[in-house]
């Protein structure tokens, strides 16, 4: 458990982290850090190296060269099933081939906690009721996770990283499957965790609009590198993100929030 | 930081009540109370099948002749009750390698048939038999250890056609791979049939077809030395297996499965058990099919409890199966393996029409 004295300082960090794919190089030289209890989002055109970058910082790619440390230690160093007490993250889709119900699905996000021959406890049972129900998703948790629409499923996806009671949530474009309803829903429930709960939260979007009233900060990549970090103000310009995508971004402020467009 | 526990306990008792009460009853504790069910309910399903093979034959078992007649108890002791042994050893490995190969490839049709395991195994034997039988390599039959390279290069094969192009596997692309394999294994099983004397030929015919005859209980100990350890490494992965089946290879992997380590292990165990089946029983089909979802029917989908329930129902379910092979056509035998086959098919078409509801195959 991390001591006091680092509750305020950096959780994680990527340090000149880089990634290739046999010749493609997907992420290149990325140094950035995630404060605790910060909520960060990282954006950048398709194919820019996101979903590659929250994966090295996920543990789940090993970085070509480069580091991530969090909380002070390599992550490399890390035993996989502590690092999933610590790191949870929710990938872009998933797929269901059987009808597991949503709460089995959730279920197994606290099995980093119990041992190989072990089932899960009421305990257990319950902290996977209370996550659905912290995204108001309580209702799904007998349904069968293959006759959900995809939003719900999403919906499921983060109650299970949330199952894990991690300090960090990272999360590869949560909200693409989502109708405008369940979008602010999760949003506004990411939000509570990290106001309620401090957790530190890194998501994927492509949801501008959005952004600016959510986050603390925001990551912007092009071509696997990072061209810029910093508040939303700082971020979301006509500049910066007329670079990002290579398009005719406009911007406007009003009511002390930034609207993006882009020109045809 | 409160944890998510505490926060639990902490809010609404009648919040809480209403998502517990929204989950029917019975999910609550739901997977250990299935274990707790299903492991008696199938052991005596067993006990029953067991004593239905042994009373059943082309003589129905007679106490008191056993009691007497040394010839009748040589029967029984040397043929019928190895027999029965063995199809129950064969039905449990290819039913819970079945369970274990749908959670692996996240796929409801897979099984060691399906998957073109037991013809690259078939393969492997057939050139065994056509360059050797009865040779040895340190005390290990030859023909076995062709099996074994035969049902690995075809797991292998169909792991690597299957994922190609991408880290998802489509489950289309699964099975199409499975099927090519089984028939270029099958074309070559032919060629080698049609190049073979005609007595290793037949005796190819005689094999592929398979039958769980056997003589006392030399063989029978010889294949749990094989069989013993792929079964252990199967149950000891059950839980990584539920995390695979319950998600992508992705988030098994963020939940600490190590995934790579999980699939060699898995493919290791399950061609290890395969070649030993297939080397003494022959190609039985559908096994690994027809019984994980039986056991999915009554226990649900948790594979932690499928496994062992597929083990204990696949040994019921083949010795059934064998009493009907041996006594439909009686004094004739049919092959084990029609049998399955008949049942297996249909189960199959049906089971394929239920996947294209919920994914584009």
């Amino acid at each position: 458990m991390p001591s006091d004295s680092s509750t305020t300082g950096v959780l994680i960090q990527a340090r000149d982290v880089s990634f290739s794919y046999s010749s493609l190089h997907a992420v290149i030289e990325v140094s950035l850090s995630i404060p605790r209890g910060a909520m960060g989002a990282l954006i950048g055109a398709n194919g820019s190296g996101k979903s590659t970058l929250i994966r090295l910082l996920a543990g789940l790619l090993p970085p070509g060269s480069g580091e991530v440390i969090f909380d002070g230690a390599s992550l490399s160093t890390i035993h996989p099933r502590e690092r999933a007490k610590r790191i949870a993250y929710v990938p872009q889709s998933t797929s269901n081939a059987f009808p597991f119900t949503a709460l089995e699905v959730v279920l197994t996000g606290r099995s980093p906690y119990s041992g190989r021959f072990r089932f899960e406890s009421s305990q257990d049972e319950q902290i996977a009721l209370g996550a659905l129900d912290a995204l108001d998703a309580a209702h799904l948790a007998s349904r069968h996770i293959t006759e959900l629409s995809g939003g719900e499923r999403q919906l499921v996806t983060v109650a299970r990283a949330l199952a894990q009671e991690p300090d960090v949530l990272l999360l590869d474009e949560p909200a693409s499957a989502l109708d405008l309803k369940h979008r602010t829903q999760l949003t506004r429930a990411l939000r509570r965790l990290r106001d309620e709960r401090g957790i530190t939260i890194l998501m994927i979007t492509h949801d501008l609009m959005l952004l600016d009233s959510a986050a603390d900060l925001i990551f912007a990549m092009k071509c696997g590198r990072l061209i810029a970090s910093g508040a939303p103000e700082i971020v979301l310009t006509e500049a910066v993100l007329g670079e990002v995508y290579d398009a005719n971004v406009r911007t406007m402020r009003s009511d002390g929030r930034t609207f993006v467009w882009s020109e045809l | 930081m409160p944890s998510l526990s505490q926060r639990a306990r902490q809010s609404d008792a009648a919040e809480l009540k209403a998502a517990v009460d929204n989950s029917r009853p019975d999910k609550r504790a739901r997977v250990s109370l299935h274990l707790r069910v299903a492991l008696p309910l199938l052991i005596i399903i067993l006990i029953i099948a067991f004593l239905v093979g042994l009373y059943v034959g082309y003589q129905p078992l007679s106490l008191a002749a056993l009691k007497t007649d040394p010839i009748a108890r040589a029967v029984f002791f040397r043929l019928r009750l190895p027999r029965v042994v063995m199809a129950g050893l064969v039905g449990a490995s290819l039913a819970m390698v079945g369970a274990a190969l749908q959670a692996l490839f996240r796929n409801p049709l897979a099984d060691p048939f399906t998957l073109g395991v037991s013809g690259g195994a078939s393969l492997g034997a057939s050139v065994a038999i056509v360059f050797g039988l009865g040779l040895n390599l340190v005390g290990v039959p030859f023909i076995f250890i062709a099996a074994f390279v035969g049902a690995s290069v075809s797991v292998l094969l169909v792991y690597r056609l299957a994922r190609s192009g991408g880290g998802t596997m489509l489950p289309g692309a699964l099975l199409l791979a499975g099927v090519v394999l089984n028939l270029s294994a099958s074309a070559g099983v032919l060629v080698i049939q049609y190049l073979a004397s005609y007595g290793r030929a037949l005796q190819i015919l005689r094999w592929l077809i398979g039958s769980l005859d056997v003589v006392g209980f030399d063989l029978i100990w010889k294949m749990l030395v094989f069989l013993v350890p792929g079964w252990l490494v199967l149950i000891a992965h059950a839980r990584d297996l539920h995390l695979l089946a319950t998600g992508e290879s992705e988030s098994a992997a963020s939940l600490g499965v190590d995934v790579r380590r999980t699939e060699r292990m898995v493919f290791l165990a399950s061609s290890l058990i395969v070649a030993v089946t297939v080397s003494v029983g022959g190609a039985i089909g559908f096994v690994g099919l027809i019984v994980p979802h039986a056991a999915r029917l009554v226990f649900g989908q948790d594979v932690r409890v499928l496994l062992p329930a597929s083990f204990l129902l696949g040994a019921a379910f083949l010795i059934l199966a064998d009493t009907l092979a041996r006594v439909v056509i009686s004094p004739g035998e049919l092959p084990v393996g029609a049998i399955t086959a008949l049942l297996g098919g249909p189960v199959f078409l049906l089971l394929l029409r239920r996947q294209q509801r919920y994914s584009a195959l």
